[in-house]
């Protein structure tokens, strides 16, 4: 973990040695918590996937290889079976499911965020009070959300399909939550209500860094303010911007409080994260949701590997 | 070029008054500073002629035209900020160019302005570097640069020499000056508190303090003929002594001042005599600090490498014509002391 073979041997190294056994002992038990509750889960559900553990038996398990994720056995007619989480279309159905949510959440949560952040910081009277009360969505706990826009996505007594008869944008009742084809965009539509307001916080911390010259020096120029927004806002303000976006897709790609509560059981909303707890405890399919599990945990570190990496080389881009 | 016309300008920022009723006129192709401390109203009167702070009340002219309601970009101004603001994320090149794309000009026109603004700042060889690989110096050319390519008619600078070392500044200083000997057709306005740079750069200095004007002139008028206690107090380094009480009294008025380089050591006729509490030797100033037995020291300035040691009785007498009186309104009285009583 550190270096200290290499450094015994210089005699000018003992204060740095010093410095690195206390800078050890100080992380010490950070390093030991999160080897607990980090680490040691991560680890045991790898290893789980590869058993066939069931939740009633967790330390019985015997290794089985590869056949939570992928296997198969050639019947006696030349027909082949495959089998696994990677040829299983629910476990396909879901990651598209959470891949379409992350896509569309996120760009349109950075999106309007943005758009709020620009307003948030613009000068006017009661400024402070519209910040406080933007943030209003995000405090409320997603479990009272997800239940209070149940009701208001309620087919019968909701008070959306009430608005939208009233101004005669529908015909008849929708099930929003129900109807395969409207469950996702109502899924959809909280979590944007929800998270917003976060993003456009980090956002206009962002915008709160670029120093006021820049946008007089451009107002003196003439420079028309669509053009300062993209020109020099965007620029400015997109290193908070990647660390905001890289946030929320790290949490809507684990998606499950809101899904859970909002529309339950739904093929066209259950995400990753709903489909391997449901093998994992309801279908007492222990071993197999643990597979799923570290797909899951696979696919986000992908993801963000994937952002950092072009991230990076967008902003090299921007400098030759 | 433009002749600047500020005409009972005033502005107020809720109910504080910062610059009250001014009345100014800035000569075409003149470089006029603006001086005064910190909180007089210097860089919100600059704001006001580039406009980027509303008038409250008065009216705003170049060469006879209302200024009042146009916005900046049709004041045919150009502006050095004290912070450079300069685009972090584009190179030189696109920083000096940013402006004129708007402009309607062709990219051969704009290039060749942008090369030519460059190359007299001596930096067309950073053209492609980013400002952050830049050094102070070199950050504030290429501002200078930007400001330049516009080919404004009036060119303001705020405060641009304060984010600068002092080497630097004295360096950069001189390259301002130059720029304005080279743009005889554009009117400067340059904002300042430090009066070393009003006096070095200065065609006019304007004083202000609490957003009044306390005087206009020359660098010499204001240096020989304070029309304020403030003024006289203000210009000079380092600043004039103000003798109050019975020596004043002396001189038939409030307060007398005197220059440190207008004091001269005489063993003999020296009316005023003190002892040494303190001395600098800047190499070639040497200044002294004699207890007169009044609240603050009384400077004096002596040429080249002296050796004089600390408790020394010196006596120093001033240079007649040299001697400013003031009432006790701070304002100069201008007829001659009966010099009889000195």
């Amino acid at each position: 973990m550190f270096k200290k073979h290499t450094l015994t041997n210089s005699p000018i190294s003992s204060l740095q040695q010093q410095k690195q056994r206390a800078a050890f002992w100080f992380l010490a038990p950070m390093l030991f918590v999160l080897l607990c509750v980090a680490a040691w889960p991560l680890l045991r559900s790898i290893y789980f996937s590869f058993t066939d553990t069931s939740l009633t038996d967790l330390y019985g398990g015997e290794w089985v290889g590869f056949k939570n994720y992928l296997s198969w056995r050639t019947l006696s007619s030349g027909r082949t079976i495959y089998s696994g989480t990677l040829v299983d279309p629910a476990w396909w159905n879901a990651v598209w499911n959470t891949v379409k949510f992350a896509v569309v959440s996120v760009t349109l949560e950075t999106i309007i965020g943005l758009m709020v952040a620009l307003v948030l910081n613009a000068e006017f009277k009661g400024r402070g009070l519209v910040r406080a009360a933007i943030l209003i969505p995000w405090a409320i706990p997603t479990i009272v959300s997800a239940k209070m826009w149940a009701w208001m996505f309620n087919d019968q007594f909701g008070i959306i399909n009430d608005m939208l008869l009233t101004v005669g944008l529908i015909d008849h009742k929708i099930a929003w939550t129900a109807n395969l084809d409207t469950a996702m965009l109502s899924v959809l539509i909280v979590d944007i209500w929800k998270t917003t307001p976060f993003m456009a916080l980090l956002c206009l911390a962002g915008l709160q860094m670029i120093p006021r010259d820049m946008y007089e020096s451009a107002k003196i120029d003439g420079i028309h303010p669509i053009k300062v927004f993209f020109q020099v806002t965007l620029p400015l303000v997109k290193p908070a911007l990647m660390v905001a976006v890289i946030f929320r897709t790290l949490d809507a790609l684990r998606m499950f409080d809101l899904v859970y509560v909002l529309t339950p059981n739904s093929t066209a909303t259950k995400t990753m994260s709903i489909i391997s707890r449901e093998n994992l405890i309801e279908f007492d399919k222990f071993a197999y949701g643990s597979a799923q599990s570290t797909l899951l945990f696979a696919i986000i570190a992908v993801c963000v590997a994937l952002y950092i990496w072009l991230g990076k080389l967008d902003l090299n881009g921007d400098q030759s | 070029m433009a002749k600047i016309e500020l005409k009972n300008l005033s502005k107020t920022f809720g109910s504080t008054d910062v610059i009250r009723n001014v009345d100014l006129t800035i000569n075409a192709g003149e470089l006029m500073v603006f001086v005064g401390p910190s909180g007089c109203g210097k860089s919100t009167l600059l704001r006001l002629i580039c406009g980027l702070e509303d008038i409250t009340s008065g009216a705003l002219l170049f060469d006879g035209v209302s200024m009042n309601d146009k916005v900046p970009s049709e004041r045919g101004i150009a502006m050095v900020f004290q912070s450079y603001a300069l685009y972090p994320h584009m190179s030189v090149y696109k920083n000096m160019a940013f402006g004129l794309k708007l402009a309607n000009f062709s990219n051969k026109e704009m290039e060749a302005r942008v090369i030519e603004a460059a190359k007299m700042l001596q930096i067309d060889h950073l053209l492609d570097r980013l400002p952050k690989q830049l050094s102070g110096g070199q950050r504030q050319r290429v501002a200078i640069g930007r400001a330049i390519v516009r080919d404004p008619r009036v060119f303001l600078f705020d405060e641009p020499l304060s984010n600068l070392d002092a080497s630097l500044r004295v360096d950069t200083r001189l390259e301002i000056a130059k720029l304005h000997h080279k743009m005889k057709n554009t009117t400067m306005v340059y904002v300042t508190h430090d009066q070393v740079e009003a006096m070095t750069l200065a065609d006019r200095i304007c004083v202000l303090r609490d957003g009044n004007i306390e005087q206009v002139g020359t660098p010499e008028e204001l240096y020989s003929h304070p029309k304020s206690l403030f003024v006289a107090g203000f210009i000079g380094s380092p600043k004039m002594n103000f003798l109050t009480g019975d020596i004043a009294v002396k001189h038939q008025c409030h307060t007398l001042g005197i220059r440190p380089e207008h004091l001269v050591i005489d063993h003999n006729d020296g009316i005023w005599s003190g002892e040494v509490v303190h001395t600098e030797n800047l190499g070639a100033d040497f200044f002294l600090f004699l207890d007169l037995g009044i609240k603050d020291p009384l400077v004096v300035r002596l040429d080249g490498q002296q050796r004089i040691p600390l408790g020394t009785q010196v006596n120093v007498r001033p240079l007649g014509e040299h001697l400013h009186r003031f009432d006790n309104n701070g304002l100069p009285i201008t007829s001659t002391a009966n010099s009889e009583t000195i």
